[in-house]
């Protein structure tokens, strides 16, 4: 059939939203460390410097603060700056660009400027990369008002929330997984935009309600096909995106199975398990039938030995449990 | 191209020179005021002392280049041509403020002036300029991004990664570095290996030097050159002003760290002072003259502070406007955005 989609990875897909949209729209560049010459640190902007040039596909100095600044900067312009931070953990450096303009500069100055840029960054553990190159920072940005969040779980979310980022006319931080640039799926063409704030069920359920993003899609998934073969049947939810969130579609989900567990691979506390709990607690009170779970990463620093860093971070088992837990029943053994 | 503007200006502009400088002085001075009265709340940081500084950068500049500054901002607004009602109703926070209420003294900007904002992050402004300047040469336009910082700030590392930058890439890009001499109460010579903050600049390939703060002309020329450099030959520069404020930090700090002594002996360098004096002296103003000016400033910084008093508060309904761009339709997509 001539309709039939290739499959595609993570990476693939992100590239070609880079890709379609620096055809689309010449304000649009790519600025961050290693993109051009190295094409990237993941390979995510592989041919990309070939074929639009070092205008276009900008290699930094070790500067994060520096070149995130300078983004937001022709963002204020009027260009459409795609930033390229290697990983999360270097986003740090640059909190405050992020945190003290980027996210303010729209309210702060009475809406007389837009900061339409793009800040991608991969994260999350589970390569032994111990405790400086594992976080999951997801709750930090989504805390901060004036910012937009996207978590994207599959090459078809990552291309079509991408490319809804580069046209958005405000900052959106872009968080990918380290764990699933080499995932393979299906994706849409050059129209195809995910739209902000729309959830969607990746398996449905009646028994409990998971909700997970990114890597923890897969990981819902994998506990939801166990619990199946102990016939309980639970509906995995994604939320696309944190910032703006999809309550509704979470909450119909919730009053219909009236149990919740919360995925998170970022810490417990002050964490997003804990926000989605108490979005929940507050608009799904009266329909629970127990407390929402919730699954996160050990509070701990990311330790380095495989054995300690596998028992870290969430596992099905631990979302098996989890569910398991809501239902007041054991997990057999 | 066109060529920069002569180092001594024609007297009308020498005459606009001294009316823009004055009038900075004297709505600080009414700024003071109204914070004493309780109508300007938060920080308000005076600039009082350095107006040859802000007055003799602008001036040198045209109109659209971008321009970037500090919390210590009022003056960059006014030589910029904002109008005094729109920044005076922005201290005492009402609707009708340049920002409509959301920024107050720390954060004005007038887009339309292409003043790109005061920022409250000491340093933290300087990449953004960089941004600006990037977007000038993205675009090809003739704009120079200029961007003014304390020497305290000269002291954070995004400054210096800033220097790196504009230095690799060769951004049309002006670092201005007003040194008065104290971040808040710390004098340079507690907080600064060298006395000199332009040879920093200068490490990083920038052509940069150092001129008298004080002088309006002086540092017209330095910023003349600057852009020139800039624009025309599409290299970065940095000059650093040497000047003095005379109030403290802001309106919370007594100023009980400097000596009245020196306090005195800068003020006897007064920027408004000397100007006036090589005014009279080469006949561009007559006392008649500086007299009618005043009271013509006088009135425009009486009519802004009426207009602020007078205008409307900032309805509470309206409190998470422009938090996006576009507004967050909730109805549609759950609460979780914002909900005043």
């Amino acid at each position: 059939m001539s309709t039939e989609v290739k499959d595609v990875t993570y990476r693939e897909a992100i590239n070609q939203a880079l890709r379609e949209e620096m055809i689309r729209d010449e304000s649009v560049f790519l600025m961050g460390e290693d993109i051009g010459h190295f094409e990237g640190a993941f390979k995510v902007t592989k041919g990309l410097l070939a074929e639009f040039g070092e205008k276009r596909v900008v290699d930094t100095p070790i500067t994060e603060a520096g070149f995130t600044g300078l983004c937001i900067g022709a963002a204020m312009a009027g260009l459409r700056p795609v930033v390229e931070i290697m990983t999360v953990n270097f986003a740090l450096v640059a909190m405050d660009q992020i945190v003290s303009n980027a996210s303010k500069i729209h309210y702060m100055f009475g809406g007389q400027v837009d900061v339409p840029m793009v800040i991608r960054m991969p994260g999350g553990a589970g390569h032994q990369l111990s405790a400086q190159h594992s976080h999951s920072l997801d709750a930090m940005f989504t805390h901060v008002p004036g910012l937009k969040v996207c978590v994207p779980s599959t090459p078809e979310d990552a291309k079509g929330l991408l490319k809804t980022a580069i046209r958005d006319a405000d900052p959106v931080i872009m968080l990918e997984s380290e764990g699933l640039y080499g995932k393979k799926g299906p994706v849409g063409g050059e129209d195809h935009l995910i739209p902000f704030g729309q959830a969607v069920v990746r398996r449905p359920g009646r028994d409990c309600t998971i909700v997970a993003t990114s890597r923890m899609v897969w990981v819902a998934l994998a506990a939801a096909e166990q619990l199946a073969a102990q016939g309980v049947e639970a509906e995995v939810i994604d939320p696309r995106t944190y910032r703006p969130l999809d309550l509704d579609t979470l909450a119909e989900s919730v009053r219909r199975t009236s149990r919740a567990v919360v995925v998170d691979e970022g810490w417990p506390e002050c964490g997003i398990a804990a926000n989605l709990a108490a979005h929940l607690y507050e608009s799904c009170f009266d329909w629970l039938d127990a407390p929402v779970g919730r699954v996160n990463s050990a509070d701990v620093p990311m330790p380095y030995a495989k054995n300690l860093e596998q028992a870290a971070i969430p596992q099905p088992a631990d979302v098996v449990a989890a569910v398991m837990a809501t239902l007041a029943r054991e997990v057999p053994r | 191209m066109t060529t920069s503007p002569p180092p001594v200006p024609p007297p009308e502009e020498m005459r606009e020179i001294f009316r823009t400088m004055t009038l900075i002085r004297r709505f600080e001075e009414r700024a003071a005021e109204e914070y004493m009265a309780g109508r300007i709340g938060g920080f308000l940081h005076l600039a009082i002392g350095e107006e040859a500084a802000i007055v003799g950068t602008i001036s040198a500049l045209r109109p659209d280049d971008p321009l970037t500054s500090t919390y210590r901002e009022h003056g960059q607004a006014l030589a910029r041509g904002t109008d005094p009602r729109a920044i005076m109703a922005e201290l005492l926070g009402r609707d009708t403020g340049i920002c409509r209420g959301r920024g107050g003294s720390m954060h004005l900007m007038d887009v339309q002036r292409a003043f790109y904002g005061g920022y409250g992050i000491v340093g933290g402004a300087v990449p953004l300029a960089l941004g600006l300047a990037w977007a000038a040469r993205y675009r090809e336009t003739e704009q120079v991004s200029v961007t003014m910082f304390g020497e305290g700030a000269a002291n954070q590392g995004v400054v210096s990664e800033c220097f790196n930058m504009a230095g690799l890439w060769d951004l049309p890009m002006v670092f201005l570095i007003l040194n008065n001499q104290y971040g808040m109460g710390t004098p340079v010579e507690r907080a600064a290996a060298m006395d000199d903050f332009f040879p920093r600049a200068a490490a990083y390939d920038i052509e940069s030097w150092k001129v008298d703060g004080m002088d309006v002309l002086a540092v017209r020329a330095a910023l003349s050159e600057a852009a020139r450099l800039a624009r025309e030959e599409r290299r970065p520069a940095c000059v650093e002003l040497l000047a003095y404020r005379y109030r403290g930090h802001s309106m919370s700090d007594p100023d009980t760290v400097r000596a009245a002594e020196e306090k005195e002996r800068w003020k006897a360098r007064d920027p408004l002072i000397t100007f006036e004096r090589v005014l009279l002296g080469e006949g561009i103003i007559d006392a008649e003259g500086v007299a009618a000016m005043r009271a013509e400033v006088d009135r425009v910084v009486d009519d802004a502070t009426a207009f602020a008093r007078e205008s409307p508060e900032v309805p509470i309904a309206d409190l998470a406007d422009y938090v996006y761009a576009e507004p967050w339709n909730d109805a549609a997509h759950g609460s979780a955005l914002v909900r005043p």
